[in-house]
């Protein structure tokens, strides 16, 4: 059967479409109250939109969390075992071949503390630069604030970090560091760090929904930036045995980057070995400070592209 | 159906309107520098001044297209492959962004499917709550449906199905998982794009009677098929695209006539119905 289109006559038979009264299909729709497809929402109406689903925010998290590991045979099992593998690998590397540990008390609760607070940045950063362009079936098929998807993944990436506390809580009792009632202290640490993330995600979700190519320079800028925030040593015993020829601001730009800040809250909540003194001043302040920056201004930047999600 | 005058208009509540639709794509990655270096280069940093330049080609896919559609309407969209169908379907269902004119529409029209909300490695269960979720339900209205929803689909008609991952179904017991799940809510405004072809042929009766009963409850359905059978069973006015071109707006049966005579179609078949 061909089908050869050569130029159709316009509208055969049938009346045309809409005859006299195309000029007032806006009033028509105006009257009854009818609005426009595909518009932004106001900022308030998007939180109330966003609020709303906040029970598919959560149902996709723990879906995602449990979807990973549901075809192995050890099951969930792999929730605590991966960052309990991951820490035994940096131990092995930090601790026992480079003897980076050297100085540091405590070292294998301060390492473990360090990997599990970092990978819960990392992996949600990495996932939220995903978050748009890799369900762009999601979001081509379906209504909700696109917001959804960046949080979604953030709430798996916290669920999972909740896994890796119960890991470590063990680790730090099997090593010999006392139950204290700082360990409370890392509730509001976790809060913040979420809020950071969470903003620092929308951001990167907007930017990699229009340059896909971003997801793949993260994993070098997440590298880097795990590095110079003191995963596994810690920036004061550095910077005070090598850093004699480095400029003195160093040492407290690199303890006042985010990273460094909530790993380092995380460490003076679980161990009473890491002091007062060896975290920066007004360090609740600081870490106040970038989760609102990041928490509001992420949203904020995220929504203005509402629209375009999806698009093209 | 033509008449759509100001007075008629009173009386039937518009839930779309189309005013003057184009509908333009823009694909990357075509054209003399397809593929190489500097030309995505060029594509990156130069983006809006010079789209040709940089090998972006533009498709438009709907041109001039207005429409008003009433509630307790089924209107069925029809028309050769490529001509615009699921594109402006896409846009009433405000998932894509039009070049000129506007799209008013009462509430948000959702396109049926749940299919990118659920995970296979879930059981049906779960991705019957999910893919109510994503959907915008509540938890109570999915708890309240969840009995019906998985008694439609027939999952459990041979066995206890509906508690095993979704990777184990059959294509066809997810397809029907699938549209159960998405069928379940009470839309305003209904897009169906081609989704009554899943399942078995019981399945495809019951699911065209749920759309019969959707359309009942809500206010309008378009459906886009390439099936005229299931135009005939559930529409009762016909949009023609061809090229992206409104050919033709009226009842189903008078569009269907002229759609089988351009396609060839109503000759070869006419031996056989009659």
């Amino acid at each position: 059967m061909s089908q050869v289109l050569h130029t159709p006559p316009p509208a055969p038979a049938a009346p045309a479409p809409v005859p006299a009264a195309e000029h007032d299909l806006a009033a028509l729709a105006a009257r009854h109250g009818l609005s426009v497809s595909g518009a932004r929402p106001s900022l308030p109406g998007y939180v109330r939109q966003l609020w709303a689903r906040r029970h598919f925010i959560t149902a996709f998290a723990t879906a995602k969390l449990t979807a990973q590991y549901s075809q192995a045979k050890l099951g969930q099992l792999w929730q605590v075992m991966t960052p309990l593998l991951n820490a035994a690998v940096y131990y092995f590397i930090f601790g026992v071949l480079m003897q980076t540990r050297d100085g540091v008390p405590d070292y294998v609760p301060f390492l473990v503390t360090g990997v599990f607070v970092w990978t819960f940045t990392q992996s949600s950063l990495l996932a939220g630069t995903r978050a748009i362009s890799g369900n762009l079936g999601l979001v081509r098929a379906l209504h909700f604030p696109r917001a959804a998807l960046p949080l979604s993944f953030c709430l798996q990436q916290l669920q999972q970090l909740l896994f890796s506390m119960a890991a470590l809580a063990v680790i730090l009792l099997a090593f010999g560091v006392p139950p204290a009632a700082s360990w409370l202290l890392a509730v509001p640490a976790l809060v913040l760090q979420f809020t950071f993330n969470a903003g620092v995600s929308m951001i990167l979700a907007r930017i990699g929904a229009k340059t896909p190519d971003i997801a793949q320079l993260m994993p070098f800028v997440l590298r880097t930036w795990m590095y110079a925030s003191g995963v596994m040593f810690s920036i004061d015993h550095i910077v005070a045995k090598h850093g004699d020829g480095l400029p003195s601001w160093v040492g407290p730009v690199l303890q006042a980057n985010p990273a460094a800040v909530y790993i380092d809250l995380m460490r003076f909540a679980l161990i009473d070995s890491f002091r007062a003194h060896q975290l920066p001043d007004h360090v609740w302040l600081i870490a106040t400070g970038w989760a609102l920056l990041a928490g509001i201004g992420g949203f904020i930047y995220f929504w203005k592209a509402e629209e375009t999600y999806g698009r093209g | 159906m033509a008449d759509i005058a100001p007075d008629t208009a009173r009386e039937r509540i518009p839930t779309v309107i189309a005013d003057g639709v184009d509908i333009v794509y823009r694909v990357n990655g075509t054209g003399a520098g397809r593929g190489s270096a500097t030309a995505a280069l060029n594509r990156i940093l130069r983006r809006k001044q010079a789209e040709k330049a940089a090998g972006v080609r533009r498709v438009h896919a709907v041109r001039n297209v207005s429409f008003v559609a009433y509630r307790g309407e089924a209107i069925g969209l029809i028309g050769t492959n490529g001509s615009g169908k699921s594109t402006l379907l896409k846009a009433v269902a405000g998932l894509l962004p039009v070049e000129r004119g506007r799209i008013y529409t009462d509430g948000q029209p959702s396109l049926l499917g749940v299919n990118a909300a659920l995970m296979k490695d879930l059981t049906g269960e779960r991705n019957v709550i999910l893919g109510g979720l994503a959907m915008g339900m509540s938890r109570e209205e999915i708890k309240a449906r969840y009995q019906e929803i998985v008694d439609f689909s027939g999952i459990n008609e041979k066995g206890d199905f509906i508690t095993l991952p979704m990777r184990t179904y059959s294509s066809g017991m997810a397809a029907r998982l699938r549209f159960s799940i998405a069928a379940a809510k009470d839309h305003d405004v209904l897009l169906i794009d081609e989704a009554l072809a899943t399942g078995d042929r019981k399945f495809q009766k019951r699911s065209e009677a749920r759309i019969r009963e959707l359309r009942k409850q809500a206010g309008t359905v378009f459906l886009v098929s390439h099936n005229n059978k299931s135009i005939r069973d559930t529409c009762d006015r016909v949009l023609w695209l061809e090229r992206g071109e409104l050919r033709m707006d009226g009842p189903t049966d008078e569009v269907l006539k002229e759609y089988e005579k351009f396609t060839g179609d109503g000759a070869s078949k006419k031996p056989a119905k009659a």
